[in-house]
């Protein structure tokens, strides 16, 4: 069987044979790993990663030199609002004063955030670029370090807009928001960790409602045998009440 | 002409330069890619408050000018949706531009049931869809948790911009490789924040080390409910949203 095939063939396949082994050789004993190994590549991005250039300094090295505004901006609303946020990426300014980063005067750049808008959270403070003083700059009442407005509200709907429309065209319209809610003074600063109070009880609303009561132009219900098992809000809207109550 | 003799004397000498050659490749792997930075004792994520998200747009902008982003509003390694959910539970999703800060005026519309922003980002996945489908290993993700790409090894096939089930891709028009959120990784290992983070006007982003019990996030993940997007495809995200609505996809 061997001796059939030919010569030339048999070196052929000897020369070949070598040709393999110096291939797998070379791959796996001459090559450094590292330069198949994915590590070598993962870490040169890493590098290359890191070399990237900063724009934006940071939000506490601004104190360093500008004392003051960062004095008046810490005990503000916008205290936890970066300086960057306004005043745009200021790592060039830090390397050289010389380059001064922008400070937005006009009107357009507070409604990114102050316009009125349905999707933000309520309770954010929000305006309607509109009808709010048009065309002054708001920094002619608003510091923007210290941006408290001129008056705080006294209106409960400054924030509470929807409420007071609602409350405007129902027969509660001439009671004052705090007839029935007390507000502590800390709810106009942090208004969702310090919520005013709402009447829970049926002699809350006894008190107009009742047949004892001396409120003449209040519908009056006897408590002891209108829907005793109930609170009244639970039929009643407070801030709309319909004369007759949605039947359950 | 070389005759065979000189041939094989020169093929001597290759053996032990190939030696040389791999003990140099070997000093330079060594160098540590940051100094006093240990990546194996990071693994980052982020967090994101819904209910403090005021669609303003500062981190896509942010982000922009931090990474060197193309301006054009088709380009983003982050982005803000607007959800609006009507009353027949219809979901409507825009993205919020950057720059244009005029938003849809929505309060006329009587049949929006609620409506809220949801900033999004690269997930920065345990298990990354996009890393498997590279067909020449070109991203890969990083001890402390990033998913970077390898710019250079990039062929631009878009292969990831495909997998990716959150979108958070694309091909940089300029490099023409696939680019995208590596949570500022050159800011991160020299211990400042993410340029988004950074500029958020009222910290709905917050941005901290999983392995450090201190870190905003690690608080923020106890005391929220939080909920990843498309946890079903057990990608396992690092980007966690706190009361986050499940119409969110």
């Amino acid at each position: 069987m061997l001796e059939k095939i030919p010569e030339q063939i048999k070196r052929l396949a000897v020369v070949i044979a070598i040709i393999i082994a110096a291939v797998i050789a070379i791959r796996f004993v001459i090559l450094p790993s590292s330069l198949v190994d994915r590590q070598f590549h993962r870490r040169s991005t890493v590098e290359r990663e890191v070399a990237k250039n900063i724009a934006f300094a940071g939000a506490t090295v601004c104190g360093t030199c500008h004392v003051d505004q960062m004095a008046k901006k810490s005990k503000g609303y916008h205290k936890n609002v970066s300086c960057e946020t306004c005043h745009g990426a200021a790592q060039t300014h830090i390397e050289n004063p010389a380059n001064k980063p922008p400070a937005p005067r006009g009107r357009e750049f507070c409604v990114l955030c102050h316009a009125y808008d349905p999707s933000r959270p309520t309770g954010f403070p929000q305006i309607n670029p509109v009808v709010h003083n048009p065309l002054k700059p708001c920094m002619t009442c608003h510091s923007p370090h210290d941006p408290v407005p001129p008056e705080a509200p006294r209106e409960c709907s400054a924030c509470h807009a929807q409420i007071a429309n609602i409350k405007s065209a129902s027969p509660h319209a001439l009671i004052g928001c705090t007839t029935c809610h007390t507000a502590p003074a800390q709810h106009k600063i942090n208004p969702r960790r310090v919520a005013p109070t709402k009447p829970e009880t049926r002699e809350f609303c006894a008190k107009c409602h009742g047949k004892e009561a001396k409120q003449k132009d209040a519908p009056k219900i006897d408590f002891s045998s209108h829907g005793e098992r109930f609170l009244c809000w639970e039929c009643h809207y407070p801030h709309l009440p319909e004369r007759t109550a949605t039947k359950r | 002409m070389i005759d065979r003799r000189k041939f094989l004397k020169k093929a001597i000498w290759f053996i032990p330069a190939a030696g040389l050659f791999r003990h140099f490749v070997k000093e330079g792997h060594a160098k540590p890619a940051t100094e006093g930075y240990d990546p194996a004792n990071h693994l980052y994520g982020m967090g994101i408050d819904i209910d403090k998200c005021i669609g303003c747009g500062r981190c896509v902008e942010a982000c922009k000018t931090e990474n060197n982003v193309p301006k054009e509003p088709f380009f983003t390694r982050t982005w803000v949706e607007r959800y609006t959910i009507k009353k027949d539970n219809s979901v409507e999703v825009e993205n919020i531009e950057s720059r244009n800060g005029k938003v849809g005026d929505r309060s006329t519309e009587s049949d929006v049931l609620r409506s809220f922003f949801v900033p999004k980002l690269c997930n920065q996945c345990e298990h990354p869809p996009c890393v498997q489908v590279c067909p020449v290993g070109a991203t890969f993700s990083t001890e402390d948790g990033v998913v970077l790409v390898d710019s250079k090894r990039c062929i631009g096939c878009r292969y990831c911009i495909q997998a990716c089930p959150y979108g958070a891709r694309y091909l940089h028009p300029e490099t023409r490789t696939a680019d995208k959120c590596t949570f500022c990784y050159h800011r991160i290992v020299k211990g400042l924040l993410p340029a988004c983070v950074e500029v958020c006007p009222t910290q709905a982003r917050i941005f901290g080390d999983l392995k450090s019990m201190a870190s905003r996030l690690v608080r923020f993940k106890r005391t929220k409910r939080i909920h990843v997007l498309k946890a079903h495809l057990n990608t396992e995200p690092k980007v966690y949203y706190g009361n986050l609505d499940g119409e969110v996809r």
